[in-house]
């Protein structure tokens, strides 16, 4: 096996220094019964040109070449590619997590960059060094903001992302906590008087999203006053992190739990993504998740070491603020370049053509089609709601080699024939009037459908 | 004006300031296209919405940001540049090819979703690796949704406690023998279950009498680390599942060293029920500096209903999918499907290994352990003198009498070119070494290892105050923990 580097001689020479007879002698400790005296039935050794090939072939048939118009928590941005070139030197990518902090420092200085940046960007006084996810991240924020409180009760948008709401219920489910849900209006922002009414004294926080899941932007500053009235926290999602290049931060929420995938990490069907949490530094203690903190050698030396650690599992065992350990390093690393590279300047530059090629694209499809909670400021994505069913319109796009926009009836039944769309400043203006095309094309047939009915009744 | 010499070593060694220090108004590291849109009018789009100003993001050049990384790394130790004795964390080689595929574009871009009409060779990667960790470990079903191992932890024991609630009493408490990693604890308080603690005998592994003393109804699983974290396989897992199973309990097996099991002996066999695998252990997916993980669960039949949703199917045409009507789930424990991306390196393992591969890994990565403990017995403590699998526990004991604990010999080993072992853990040997050299070690680089930890036994005897000190070949000397937790600093403000 050639990841292996010992000879026959060589593990000849191991047993026999050790005094044992043969390697089963080791595993003697194995009752007998219960050892495996067969070969794992998985596929046989290969040669790593065969690995490649088998993998081009699963590439191949997982819409290589495609372009897409999905966006709904995962979003394609094009990746500079020193951001490879980086993570991949071995010194990073090979390293474990940095307890050892006089051989780390590598590591440990590009993570309190990475809070730093985290912090400029989301108005935020501290952020930790990740989370596994965006979903996850809320769960844990709205876990934090319960033992900040002391209440149980939580309020969520429905405009939050449905599987981050997903997520939320699984964890808050054993944990005693009541979820109630609360709808939006139809500006598609957060229905400001139903949160009045389900905001109580139990309530631990107010749980929403902005740029919420369609792509609109919350009216934070009223949201914030209706929770923070009552004595409850606001926790803000933002799943769509190039927004903050050109959008105001939820500065006036409690605690940020963030998606950090847009800033250079590949889509890769789900995961490894990048959550954060960034709070104000009076919550520091009560965060989870590994921090990073600036101190000084025996020299004077400026360094870095993780800290605050008496709130994680490996000191407080189960009185700790989470049971994270392992979190996403070098997915936040891939987000850490990212960030530097496009910077203050770049980021801003950057969320702009992601709001122009958005604009567009939803003026295009409302020609043909309705755009919904359009008097509303939004990002990069936006509803279309057409008369046919969304799913069958991309069907059709698909043989162009397009994915089209997300068909919300499974999350959203209410919202009918309505779709998800997203674009990027990968999204040419080509395709866009391709999938308009295609969308209008879908119209003017169900309407003269329609039409050849009514003839047909008149007649 | 006098010259001053502004370079004195190599810049490696100098110190590299943070980005921030380096940035200058008017610097950039990027270029966009042209846009080909009508431009528009961000004040009129987003009104009272619009950010104006990014604060303190830095503004540099791109080979600005390529040297800053690359110094940077080379403060980092590495598997990449020799042994990582890491113990329990199993820092074994990292495949290059595992990279190289796991960017080939169509997984790389993959949406999680885009129709599943164009996403056959991402399910079928799922399904592949799913039916492989099956069979490795001897289990009948399995979810690759959470995240890392502690995740897989909240998972598992999620689905225990649906399990129970099936029968009409989720139970109250998980028994954790006082060896265990600190996220099984805390995962049993995130589930909201009372943790008991099991102790151990004078073998370090469970005690059976204990167990069968404080086993009840109330009781809803063992969480068991099998070998344990003294490297020591429980001999009593038979009585032990037993026990378990009689009071209506379950035995959840944290596969934390499953490095030292796989081809050789199957949990799914010898009782468990349900366990979580480390990708980023086991199966050789990088650790990144401290993820991403990826923590599969792998359950018995009877647990399979409640696995989170979705769950991967092969519907009537053949082609592969997501079902989502699973009544009985336990419902997500991630947004979308978990960590990809490390489902692709850890099957990309699997098939460079084959059957004999993985066994000729395992039988390597105990031989490994046990050539170190032979080679440094008597040097140091033994506390525990049961056989070792794939690491070994010694103790402080014979070093504290010089006043040299753990963590100094630990540091002075970062002198002799190596990471440290895992140093006071688990908790049941006062001072610990915990060293596992994995499978990826030739006999050469073990016999430096050896003769360092037994070159610094000598020092301790000769020179304590020298081995107190050390670092002292590293950039930085040890660092104040004290005071940067009492004054945290944890970002970088201008000054």
């Amino acid at each position: 096996m050639r990841y292996l580097p010992k000879s026959p001689a060589d593990r000849e020479a191991i047993l026999k220094a050790i005094g044992a007879r043969s390697i089963d002698d080791l595993f003697a400790p194995i009752p007998a019964e219960y050892r495996l005296n067969r070969d794992l039935k998985v596929p046989r050794q290969m040669a790593e040109s065969e690995i490649v090939d088998w993998f081009r072939e699963r590439s191949r048939e997982n819409g290589d070449g495609y372009a897409t118009f999905l966006g709904a928590g995962a979003y394609y941005h094009y990746r500079p590619v020193i951001i490879d070139s980086l993570i991949s030197r071995g010194e990073f990518l090979t390293a474990y997590t940095p307890y050892q902090a006089e051989i780390s420092q590598g590591t440990l200085q590009s993570i309190f960059e990475f809070q730093s940046m985290i912090c400029e960007l989301t108005g935020m006084e501290v952020a930790n060094a990740s989370m596994y996810d965006g979903s996850t991240a809320a769960a844990e924020a709205v876990m934090m903001a319960v033992r900040l409180t002391g209440r149980r009760s939580v309020v969520v948008a429905r405009s939050l992302h449905p599987e981050y709401r997903e997520v939320l219920a699984t964890y808050a489910f054993h944990q005693g906590m009541p979820v109630t849900t609360t709808g939006f209006t139809d500006n598609g922002r957060v229905d400001l008087k139903e949160l009045e009414r389900s905001v109580d004294q139990n309530t631990a926080c107010v749980l929403i999203q902005s740029p919420n899941f369609f792509g609109t932007i919350e009216d934070v500053a009223a949201v914030a006053e209706i929770a923070q009235k009552k004595g409850a926290m606001l926790v803000v999602s933002v799943a769509e992190a190039v927004s903050l290049g050109l959008v105001e931060p939820p500065r006036p929420a409690d605690i940020i739990a963030m998606e950090a995938q847009s800033f250079g990490v590949p889509l890769g069907f789900g995961g490894p993504y990048c959550g954060v949490i960034a709070t104000r530094e009076k919550y520091v203690r009560q965060m989870p998740g590994r921090l990073v903190g600036q101190t000084t050698d025996r020299n004077g030396k400026r360094g870095f070491v993780l800290t605050l650690a008496t709130r994680e599992q490996h000191i407080r065992r189960e009185k700790a603020t989470s049971n994270i350990c392992t979190n996403q390093a070098l997915v936040a690393l891939m987000a850490n370049v990212f960030m530097t590279i496009y910077g203050k300047v770049g980021l801003r530059e950057l969320a702009k053509q992601n709001l122009a090629k958005a604009a567009y694209a939803a003026q295009q499809f409302g020609k043909h089609a309705k755009v919904l909670f359009s008097g509303t400021p939004r990002f990069n994505e936006f509803v279309v709601q057409t008369s046919e069913d969304p799913y069958a319109i991309n069907s059709r796009l698909l043989g162009h080699k397009i994915v089209g926009g997300l068909p919300l009836k499974k999350f959203y039944p209410e919202l009918g024939n309505a779709a998800l769309w997203c674009c990027t400043e990968m999204s040419t203006r080509t395709i866009i009037d391709t999938a308009v095309g295609l969308v209008a094309e879908s119209e003017r047939s169900v309407k003269s459908a329609k039409e050849a009915d009514v003839e047909e009744v008149a007649r | 004006m006098k010259a001053v010499t502004r370079k004195a070593t190599r810049h490696v060694n100098q110190n590299e300031g943070l980005i921030f220090e380096k940035s200058s108004a008017g610097k950039a590291a990027w270029k966009l296209p042209p846009l080909d849109v009508p431009e528009v009018d961000t004040q009129k789009l987003l009104g009272a919405s619009e950010r104006k100003d990014l604060g303190n993001m830095p503004e540099v050049s791109e080979i600005e940001i390529i040297r800053h990384f690359t110094r940077l790394s080379t403060w980092n130790y590495a598997i990449d540049l020799g042994m990582y004795p890491l113990g329990s964390c199993t820092m074994k080689y990292n495949p290059r090819v595992n990279e190289v595929v796991s960017r080939l574009e169509g997984l790389a871009n993959g949406h999680p979703y885009q129709p599943e009409r164009v996403s056959q060779g991402a399910l079928r990667i799922i399904k592949t690796l799913s039916e492989c960790l099956i069979e490795i470990t001897g289990m009948d079903a399995i979810t690759l949704q959470p995240a890392a191992g502690a995740h897989g932890e909240l998972t598992g024991l999620l689905l225990v406690r649906a399990y129970h609630q099936s029968k009409g009493h989720p139970r109250k408490k998980i028994l954790i023998p006082d060896s265990a990693h600190g996220t099984n604890p805390a995962t049993a308080a995130t589930v909201g279950y009372a943790v008991e603690n099991l102790k151990s005998d004078a073998r370090g592994m469970v005690d059976v009498a204990a167990l069968a003393a404080q086993m009840n109804e109330d009781v809803a699983a063992l969480m068991l680390t099998n070998p344990n974290t003294l490297g020591v396989f429980e001999q009593d897992i038979a009585k032990i599942a037993d026990l378990m199973h009689a009071k209506g309990g379950l035995l959840y097996m944290d596969g934390a060293n499953m490095n030292a099991l796989v081809g050789k002996v199957r949990p799914g066999d010898f009782g468990v029920d349900l366990m979580h695998l480390n990708l980023h252990k086991t199966f050789s997916t990088p650790h990144g500096g401290g993820g991403p993980g990826s923590g599969p669960v792998a359950v018995k039949k009877m647990l399979e209903p409640f696995l989170p949703k979705p769950v991967l199917i092969t519907k009537p045409d053949g082609t592969l999918g997501f079902e989502y009507d699973r009544p009985q789930s336990v419902g997500r424990v991630r947004a979308f499907y978990g960590n990809f991306g490390m489902f692709i390196r850890a099957l990309a393992y699997t098939l460079a290994n084959g059957p004999d591969g993985l066994r000729q890994t395992t039988e390597d990565a105990v031989l490994n352990a046990n050539y170190i403990r032979k080679g440094l017995e008597g040097v140091y403590d033994l506390p525990y003198s049961t056989p070792s699998m794939h690491e070994v526990v010694f103790s402080d004991k014979l070093q504290v009498k010089k006043g040299v604990h753990t963590m100094d010999i630990a540091k002075r080993l970062i002198d002799y070119g190596f990471h440290p072992y895992t140093t006071a853990f688990p908790l049941i040997v006062p001072g610990a070494l915990m060293i596992e050299p994995t499978e990826s070690e030739s006999k050469e680089e073990m016999d430096l290892f050896i003769e360092a930890m037994r070159s610094i036994a000598q020092e301790v005897e000769e020179d304590p105050e020298m081995v107190l000190a050390a670092p002292h070949t590293t950039r930085v000397s040890r660092l104040d923990e004290v005071a940067a937790a009492r004054k945290p600093v944890l970002r970088w403000k201008p000054s």
